[in-house]
């Protein structure tokens, strides 16, 4: 042993042999001439581009849209590793839901004594106004994305669960529309499963969820906070995709006990609004009253029946990151049955024992804020310099209570294509779930996200992260 | 349709066609300014007063020259009017209304803008005026091409094409009413080489040089200039042919929705005061004040549509 941490590689196994899912595509990428590969990549930039798939980056304000790096390499997974994967997630999205009906109501699981009940208490993410209230056939959580990184054959950890406004899944839609585009031989050869029925699923999942104000065929409109937004061209990818209205707030208004769309001939009810606004921007009336991005008075037409909204406000409780460490009590709890998906260690560094523990070993773990997301006000302690450790220490020591630690994963690695041919990069993934009344929906495939520079372990957009195709094989 | 997607179509297109005309005004005073240098001057100030403007244009530049109009016409940022400027409001606005829009329309003008950015980063010399300017015109036709060959005829068509007309009446109106004191029968007379090279401008700065021609046997003079670009029906940038799609467009909606507006008589009464006038009573009415007076009702016709089919709140 020479002390270098090895890790798993999901394509080349041990003595660089393919492993099982990846054989035909290694008789296909055998045969080609790398050079006319990396033309293909180049292809698939401008493809990108043209199309407009880019998302917008915050104060910057030339160039100021930017493209996801895409790595034609795909990400393959057994359709036995999948039916492993697809049960857990299933389990743990059944439980998210049953969670937060049940903190909203009876909050059986505080009395039973299995979270503490300053967790929810003093969370700002427990939404207050949603006490008592109940969604359309009990569904809080109509998508959710559920971040998954594997470390080894059969060891899969769930990183994180994203139950509010989870984005990314246009990137999985026109990822695979461009690698069928590139290399169509490909799909003729291998039995890829199926991810293009997503936009259709995603419509009929919000109509079941339609309000009971609701009387004919549901309106459904995508809520954007407009074209400034980061994730401005997957809302109206996806309003494109379900044939829904992308609306801003300023297009609706309260009208008759309903929200209703400003259109060309007057004001027209809608039954269920996919918002991609967070709840703080929701409704100026019930929040952060200088929101311009809401509708004044939502809230008050939501508590009282007259419109759904998908994903239910208050859902943040479900995947702040203190909770995440409940988790395995949460599956246990509502479905009486051990969580077939593993979580990460966790170490809340709110409890004294945790917080000498993180401080002792700092330099191996991964500490995060409990509220932070995208991959900001986060330290991974091998990557650290002595300087950024003693700053976070700092921080942590004033308010414990905001951060938690995980031991560093040694994340899979899948092939990317370089200029010096395929090299092995760290990836996760989030597959995407959809929830209705009498069905969970998941698709088989999601968001890989990899870390484009050598050794990186962060995937995230924002900090230099691509994405590839991910594969599911038919039986 | 949601008021804030017709809005966003109705202008993008007004910017689009805006780029085209800006466009039409730079290749048409470049070439009286190569062929009289003398002239030149006044010629890059009526291109700047055409495009409406001056007064932006003077904060930031003392001379009238070739360099000074180009940069602020192409590429000045500050220029809410230049072509850099309303090719990006124009995208902004097919992003604002994308679900609105076929693949096809939406690439073609995201590509018309990726294809001017890069063209407009550096200033733009003399020499590579011409081909610039093409560039600009065939990406343009490009968007339009693309709504033609794949757009349902629906309401969404309606507001583009609106928006394109008016934005054109506005600028052909503007073209004459600049140059007017060349069309005055005053000075039609004189019969001096200089008028026909200034009555050429102005068919080049609506792209009917050649058409005017076949029509009239090569007899320039400002009564057939301004009948051509007035009143006569064919000639694509016309006011009066402006009029008939605008109102035909506003027909087909008020067909859709069962419903006539204030806009739809506004544009009635437009269309008649064009259909009943000769050019000879233009004149005698006064060229300048009738040209003033279609601009006023044009700008008009504008804000009932925005009103009417609730563009915003």
């Amino acid at each position: 042993m020479d002390g270098k941490p090895t890790f798993f590689d999901e394509m080349i196994g041990p003595e660089e042999i393919y492993r099982e899912p990846y054989r035909s595509y290694q008789k296909w990428i055998e045969n080609e001439d790398p050079a006319q590969l990396r033309k293909k990549s180049a292809e698939a930039e401008q493809f990108f581009r043209r199309t407009g798939i880019t998302f917008n980056v915050y104060g910057q304000d030339e160039a100021d849209e930017r493209l996801i790096p895409f790595d034609i390499v795909p990400r393959i997974i057994s359709a036995r590793e999948w039916s492993k994967l697809a049960r857990g997630i299933e389990q743990r999205v059944r439980a998210i839901n049953a969670f937060l009906r049940d903190i909203y109501h009876r909050q059986e699981i505080i009395r039973a004594g299995r979270i503490p009940i300053e967790l929810i208490a003093e969370n700002e993410a427990f939404l207050p106004q949603m006490i008592g209230v109940s969604p359309p056939g009990d569904v809080y959580t109509h998508i959710v994305g559920v971040d998954i990184v594997r470390t080894g054959e059969n060891e899969f950890f769930v990183l994180e669960d994203n139950a509010r406004t989870p984005s990314g899944v246009s990137y999985m839609l026109e990822n695979r529309e461009t690698m069928l585009q590139m290399f169509p031989e490909l799909f003729a050869n291998i039995p890829v499963r199926n991810v293009s029925d997503y936009p259709n699923n995603l419509r009929r999942s919000l109509a079941n969820c339609a309000p009971p104000s609701c009387t004919g065929r549901p309106v459904i409109a995508v809520l954007t906070p407009g074209i400034h937004n980061s994730a401005y061209f997957e809302h109206s990818f996806l309003a494109d995709q379900m044939g829904a209205e992308l609306v801003e707030g300023l297009d609706l208004r309260v009208v008759d006990g309903r929200i209703a769309m400003r259109t060309t001939r007057g004001y027209t009810p809608i039954d269920v609004i996919y918002r991609r606004v967070d709840d703080d921007y929701l409704d100026p009336l019930t929040f952060n009253p200088d929101s311009m991005l809401g509708v004044p008075g939502i809230m008050d037409v939501y508590r009282a029946g007259g419109v759904t909204l998908a994903n239910s406000p208050g859902t943040g409780i479900a995947d702040d990151k203190a909770i995440y460490s409940y988790m395995p009590d949460i599956v246990e709890f509502y479905t009486g049955e051990r969580a077939i998906l593993q979580n990460v260690p966790t170490y809340r560094c709110a409890e004294p024992d945790s917080l000498a523990y993180v401080l002792d070993n700092i330099t191996e773990l991964v500490v995060k804020e409990v509220h932070g997301s995208g991959g900001y006000g986060l330290l991974v302690g091998p990557a650290a310099s002595k300087r950024e450790i003693a700053d976070f220490v700092k921080k942590l020591k004033a308010w414990p209570g905001n951060y938690i630690a995980q031991p560093t994963l040694a994340l899979s690695t899948v092939p990317i294509l370089t200029k010096q041919g395929l090299a092995p990069r760290h990836v996760d993934l989030r597959p995407f779930v959809l929830v209705s009344p009498d069905n969970i929906d998941i698709t088989p495939g999601g968001l890989t996200r990899v870390a484009l520079k050598k050794g990186s372990l962060v995937v995230n957009s924002s900090q230099g992260g691509g994405t590839k195709d991910t594969w599911v094989l038919e039986e | 349709m949601l008021g804030k997607t017709a809005g966003g179509l109705y202008w993008m297109f007004r910017y689009l066609e805006r780029s085209e005309n800006t466009t039409r005004l730079l290749d048409a005073g470049f070439r009286i300014a190569l062929t009289r240098a003398s002239a030149s001057e006044s010629e890059w100030t009526s291109v700047v007063e055409t495009a409406g403007v001056r007064a932006g244009f003077e904060k930031k530049h003392d001379t009238f020259d070739a360099a000074n109009v180009i940069e602020y016409l192409l590429r000045d940022r500050s220029n809410p009017s230049s072509v850099l400027s309303v090719v990006e409001e124009a995208r902004n606005n097919a992003r604002l209304v994308r679900t609105a829009l076929t693949r096809e329309v939406w690439e073609a003008t995201n590509e018309c803008w990726m294809t001017l950015k890069s063209l407009l980063a550096r200033p733009v010399r003399d020499r590579e005026l011409p081909s610039v300017l093409s560039t600009i015109r065939q990406q343009s036709a490009v968007v339009r091409g693309a709504l033609h060959g794949t757009m349902l005829r629906n309401d969404n068509y309606n507001f583009a094409r609106i928006g394109t007309f008016v934005e054109r009446a506005d600028n052909t109106a503007r073209i004459l009413d600049v140059k007017y004191y060349l069309l005055l029968p005053s000075v039609s007379f004189v019969g001096s080489s200089l008028d026909n090279v200034q009555w050429e401008t102005i068919l080049r700065s609506v792209s009917a040089n050649r058409a005017y021609r076949w029509l009239n046997g090569g007899d320039i003079n400002p009564t057939g200039i301004s009948n051509f670009l007035i009143l006569y029906r064919q000639m694509p940038r016309s006011l009066i042919f402006c009029c008939a799609k605008i109102n035909d467009n506003l027909g087909y909606l008020a067909e859709d929705y069962g419903e006539r507006l204030s806009c739809h008589d506004h544009a009635d009464r437009m269309l008649g005061q064009l259909r009943d006038r000769s050019v000879e009573s233009i004149f005698d009415f006064g060229l300048h004040e009738f040209l003033g007076g279609f601009i006023r009702d044009n700008s008009a016709l504008g804000g009932l549509i925005e009103r009417d089919y609730r563009f915003s709140e």
